[in-house]
């Protein structure tokens, strides 16, 4: 399983990675959840400046197959979206840890080091297999 | 085979299909300001029409063609006498706002077909209203929130739904404002006892059960399910969905449940239509009678002793009208036919025969391919694994491949609990020969899967399309032939 | 009779190749106590039998092949071409299933496509999709729709109380789980008018819904009305008679948002209020919160055009809980007869039926507007139906013209809007011909009121303006 060693991982299948030069965070989902949900066709973004808790939606990936929610791994508040995902989304297929989807300012950065790390994410997700 | 082209393709400026007759009264001024210019609608001669949707027609597979081991589907022989009956002038041409004096035909038929439907199911008041299944139990869940509520219960918000439920049933659970709780299937493929009993609080309004389940089991421990649901307070909704193999065999109402759709498209044999439409009537027990949405048929008491009025009444705390009018009436009028040609014995014989197909082919299939629950007698599906050893090739290039053998595939990837899920219900008006049949098609399709699984990668090889680009349809959506693309 | 061709020989050797003895062995699991019911059913018969059996039935009906009928509100009597049972009667479509494998059921598929291609024609919209069960549950999904648009956010829906009674009511059937605000149809008075809705918008608002024309058959002012509620970041729904669209101005070209409504004049019969049509389109921008299924266009893998369910995503059988309406099935069947009859009909027919309903309306209207305790309103431009006011209760006046004249009268407005006792909502089509106009007529005519000395006209209680009215 591809994992990025410099991310932290939430159980919904989220990567994050703190860019720490720019107090910022990036996130994206993990290789393992594009093959799982398979050629995405549609990504709905959330707006520039919204501010969202740790767990809550800020979007949806949607592949023939489903539909999935997106949710924040960390509380802050958004700073930019991917606007190269609406036309192709498929960037996430091609390379799911390279093709971010928004980026934000964590207003609890302490909650980053409360996730797990690659070795621990790709157990659990070993793990959620039938 | 080349493709049949688009209406808007056929069609020439200036031709017509049909004509009208010229206005026999004076004209009226036509209001100005209000009218539209253009109106971009296709124009055709009438043979055009014609042949372009019977070319169309061909295109299509169905039951007057072929086998549909559909689960979940039940896509029983439709009767042609279904057809003749509802094309009677006398019901065709009733406008539904008619007196109900001029419609007795009409409303004796809905009342004695609500009878039917009780005394079948074994519940005590029958609506006929809901249009589809999906609708009637959108219907259901609304009756169980609307009992709660009368006996100012406000505390319960959830429906517990079985993993193994159809999609719509956590779908009607939202729109009705409830929370879904899923609780797991057991070894078995029955509700998991212990879970339930966990899940079973006064925060509980309900549980929707499938019985037989989707897996095509009888739930052995279905009475205690239900009575665990009901001595914490809830109700048991139950999809009527898989009803044919429970025909004169057991009745829902005897086993606990309270509320129950049917579906005359599946179980009553009235035609799927390429999708609809279809007809969800509920049935209830005395209790939740009131609740029933309507107007339904009822017979007049008043009435004078040597006529029979029946008249529409609204039950009296209903949820409301779920549809316009009474129901898909043309749909009741068919199922009704269809119960008055089988009786009470040739109903019992219909599950009778259902169950027994759906055990020949898991008894013939069972070598081949792997049937999680092979070892339990099913009821009229069962569900199999499109996994071949020493092969890559999965259910859905099995479902492919089946249609190069001129079978329709069986139901893929659902339930969602076994992986790689083909659901097979042959239902009871196929015969051995068409088993045979399938069977031998199965198993041919299990040796291509290891000596030329690419066979199978490519199928279907001879249909009117090869494989149709799912992904391009959803990225570049073209819904409308007269705008432009995405 | 059933429809089984097994024989005693082959249940037997299936029997055996299951290893059970007999047919109740396969019933094990069914609790002993309930097991193989006696059912009281009327024995079986058979199918020569049933259809005497529902001859007799059906001919203890009244039907409009029989009786001239001008019975409208939400149901009409249209020409149906012959081309369109034709149709409907090949078991290739009817017999078959949701095309969810597209590769054999592109018959479905294309004919759909080409629904929603001509729906999104008449209604002046972007996208269809392929129906829901008949108008009244359609205009419930847009309100649904408005909601889930919302995000949640806004949770009021206006509602015009001139959208048909029985739409208004399933709308609060739907959503009576949902925690919304329905307002407008009653809490206003009832004569309300476009401008009161307006009044009631606000950035609650997720929809403001009217029908157009409305349930009276009259035409409503829509001029800068889309404005207006777009302007409170609220959508416009507007539910809308598909005959009405072949001639006037559709909502499309207005702004609407949503434009839904029963599709069961295009081709469909009347067959006691079912099985319908639920016609739904939307602006593009809008698809992905639409329900129901969607035909979307692609092509193979030898790169030739093929239709496939698309959007399934938002759909009960991916999304669950999480759906945008647990719809399930379309109207497949009566999708294909109104693609049929519009294919059939063509941009000219249609007009021309449009334009046969409104001169037939007409010329009813100003002929019983002439007669003594008669008033038809016209404080509005109609379509094919209109409001007339009656001199004496509906009930009475429907009587009369059935036992007398063989006439099946209008709809009693009375028993929907407690200002309306005593008028009746009179709809005329294409079907009916002047000579069934002219009985009409003739009939309402005796149950004129004598002339009295200094008679008094009260006029329907909508009417506005002043109307003229004809010398006799």
């Amino acid at each position: 399983m591809k994992t990025d060693l410099n991310a932290r991982y939430a159980k919904t299948h989220e990567w994050v990675r703190m860019e720490a030069a720019r107090g910022e965070a990036v996130v994206g989902i993990t290789d393992h959840a594009q093959s799982q949900l398979s050629d995405l066709v549609y990504v709905e973004l959330p707006p520039v400046g919204k501010s969202l808790k740790q767990g809550e939606t800020f979007g949806v990936v949607e592949s023939v197959k489903a539909a999935s929610d997106l949710y924040m791994p960390m509380d802050g508040t958004i700073t930019a979206v991917n606007t190269a995902l609406p036309d192709e989304p498929g960037l996430i297929n091609q390379d799911a840890f390279a093709a971010w989807i928004l980026k934000f300012k964590p207003s609890n950065p302490a909650q980053f080091d409360a996730l797990m790390d690659a070795a621990a994410y790709e157990a659990f997700a070993a793990s959620e297999e039938h | 085979m080349t493709q049949e082209p688009l209406v808007y393709e056929i069609s020439a400026p200036g031709r017509c299909g049909v004509e009208m007759p010229e206005p026999d009264v004076p004209l009226a001024k036509l209001p100005e300001g209000m009218l539209r210019d253009d109106l971009p609608l296709p124009e055709l001669a009438q043979v055009d029409v014609v042949r372009h949707y019977l070319r169309l027609s061909q295109l299509n597979y169905s039951v007057d063609q072929g086998f549909y081991p559909l689960g979940s589907c039940t896509m029983k022989y439709n009767p042609k006498v279904n057809e003749q009956a509802a094309r009677l002038p006398g019901f065709v041409l009733t406008h539904p706002h008619q007196d109900l004096e001029t419609v007795q035909g009409n409303l004796v038929l809905m009342w004695a077909l609500q009878e039917f439907l009780k005394e079948i199911s074994g519940f005590a008041a029958v609506s006929l209203q809901p249009a589809a299944g999906a609708h009637g139990e959108l219907a259901g869940i609304l009756i169980i929130r609307a009992y709660h509520h009368s006996r100012g219960d406000v505390r319960r918000t959830k429906i517990l739904i079985p993993d193994s439920a159809h999609g719509t049933n956590p779908a009607s659970t939202t729109m009705a404002g409830y929370t879904t709780v899923a609780v797991k299937s057991d070894a078995r493929g029955n509700v998991d006892l212990d879970a339930l009993k966990a899940a079973c609080d006064d925060t509980v309004a309900g549980i929707m059960i499938t019985n037989p389940n989707t897996l095509g089991l009888f739930d052995e421990h279905i009475e205690q399910a239900n009575n665990l649901v009901h001595d914490c307070g809830g109700l048991v909704y139950g999809d009527g969905a898989n009803l044919n193999a429970l025909l004169g065999v057991v009745r829902p109402g005897d086993l606990g449940f309270d509320v129950m759709h049917f579906n005359l498209h599946k179980t009553f044999s009235t035609p799927h239509g390429g999708g609809g439409p279809g007809s969800g009537p509920v049935g209830v027990t005395e209790e939740l009678a009131r609740f029933l949405p309507g107007p339904i048929a009822a017979i007049d008491e008043e009435a004078d002793e040597d006529e029979l009025l029946v008249k529409l009444v609204m039950p009296e705390n209903s949820i409301g009208r779920v549809k316009s009018f009474y129901g898909n009436f043309g749909i009741l009028v068919r199922a009704y036919t269809y119960i008055r040609v089988h009786g009470p014995q040739g109903l019992r014989r219909v599950a009778e025969h259902a169950v027994l197909n759906a055990n020949y082919l898991q008894a013939r299939l069972k070598a081949t391919y792997p049937i999680p629950h092979a070892d339990r007698v099913c009821m009229h599906e069962f569900v199999a694994q499109g996994i071949i050893e020493g092969s890559d090739a999965r259910a859905l290039d099995i479902a492919k491949r089946l249609i190069d053998y001129d079978f329709h595939p069986p139901t893929n990837y659902f339930p969602l609990i076994v992986p790689e899920a083909l659901m097979i219900e042959p239902t009871e008006t196929e015969s051995k020969q068409t088993l045979d049949r399938f069977v031998e098609a199965m198993e041919k399709i299990a040796q291509e899967a290891k000596e030329s699984p690419q066979l199978l990668h490519d199928a279907p090889h001879i249909a009117p399309t090869r494989r149709l680009d799912e992904v391009k349809a959803a990225k570049q959506l073209v819904l409308c032939a007269t705008f432009p693309q995405d | 009779m059933t429809y089984i061709p097994h024989t005693d020989a082959e249940r037997a050797e299936m029997l055996a190749a299951i290893g059970v003895q007999k047919m109740e062995d396969l019933f094990r699991d069914v609790p002993e106590r309930v097991r193989f019911p006696s059912l009281n059913l009327p024995a079986a018969i058979s199918e020569m039998e049933v259809m005497w059996e529902l001859q007799n039935i059906s001919d203890a009906n009244a039907h409009v092949g029989e009786f001239p009928c001008f019975l409208g509100a939400g149901a009409y009597h249209h020409y149906v071409p012959t081309t369109v049972d034709y149709v409907l009667s090949r078991g290739e479509f009817y017999t078959a299933y949701t095309p969810y494998q597209p590769e054999i059921s592109q018959g479905t598929l294309q004919a759909l496509f080409e629904y929603q291609s001509m729906m999104c024609a008449l209604t002046g919209m972007e996208v269809s999709n392929a129906s829901h069960y008949d108008g009244a549950t359609s205009a419930a999904e847009g309100v649904m729709m408005a909601a889930a648009v919302s995000r949640g956010a806004r949770r009021k829906v206006v509602i015009s109380p001139a959208v048909h009674p029985q739409y208004r009511q399933v709308i609060r059937t739907y959503t009576q789980g949902m925690q919304l605000d329905i307002v407008g149809d009653e809490t206003l008075r009832a004569q309300a008018e476009i401008p009161d809705l307006v009044r009631l918008l606000d950035d609650k608002t997720a929809a403001l819904v009217i029908q157009n024309p409305n349930f009276f058959g009259q035409m409503e002012d829509v001029a800068g009305l889309a404005d207006q509620v777009h302007a409170v970041g609220a959508l416009l729904v507007v539910v809308a008679d598909p005959i009405s669209l072949a001639m006037f101005t559709p909502p499309g070209a207005y702004g609407a948002d949503i434009v839904c409504g029963e599709g069961q004049p295009l081709g469909i019969p009347l067959s006691y209020g079912g099985p319908y049509l639920g016609y739904f389109t939307s602006r593009k921008a809008l698809v992905r919160q639409m329900a129901g299924r969607i035909v979307g266009e692609t092509v193979d893998v030898d790169d030739r055009r093929g239709y496939v369910l698309t959007l399934s995503t938002r759909e009960q059988h991916i999304r669950r809980e999480k759906a945008t309406s647990n719809i399930c099935s379309n109207q497949g069947l009566m999708a294909l007869a109104a693609a049929v009859y519009m294919s059939t009909m063509g941009k000219c027919g249609l007009r021309t039926v449009a334009e046969l309903c409104y001169h037939k309306s007409h010329y009813a209207a100003e002929r019983i507007d002439a007669l003594r305790g008669y008033v038809v309103d016209q404080s509005k431009p109609f379509f094919k139906e209109f409001v007339v006011k009656c001199p004496t209760r509906v009930k009475r006046v429907n009587r009369h013209l059935l036992k007398k004249w063989g006439i099946i009268g209008g709809y009693d407005l009375g028993q929907d809007y407690a200002h309306l006792k005593n008028h009746m909502l009179l709809a005329v089509t294409e079907m009916n011909r002047k000579d069934e106009i002219d009985a009409l007529v003739e009939a309402l005519k005796e149950l004129s009121p004598k002339p009295k000395k200094a008679a008094k006209k009260t006029a329907p209680k909508k009417v506005k303006a002043a109307s003229k009215r004809r010398a006799r």
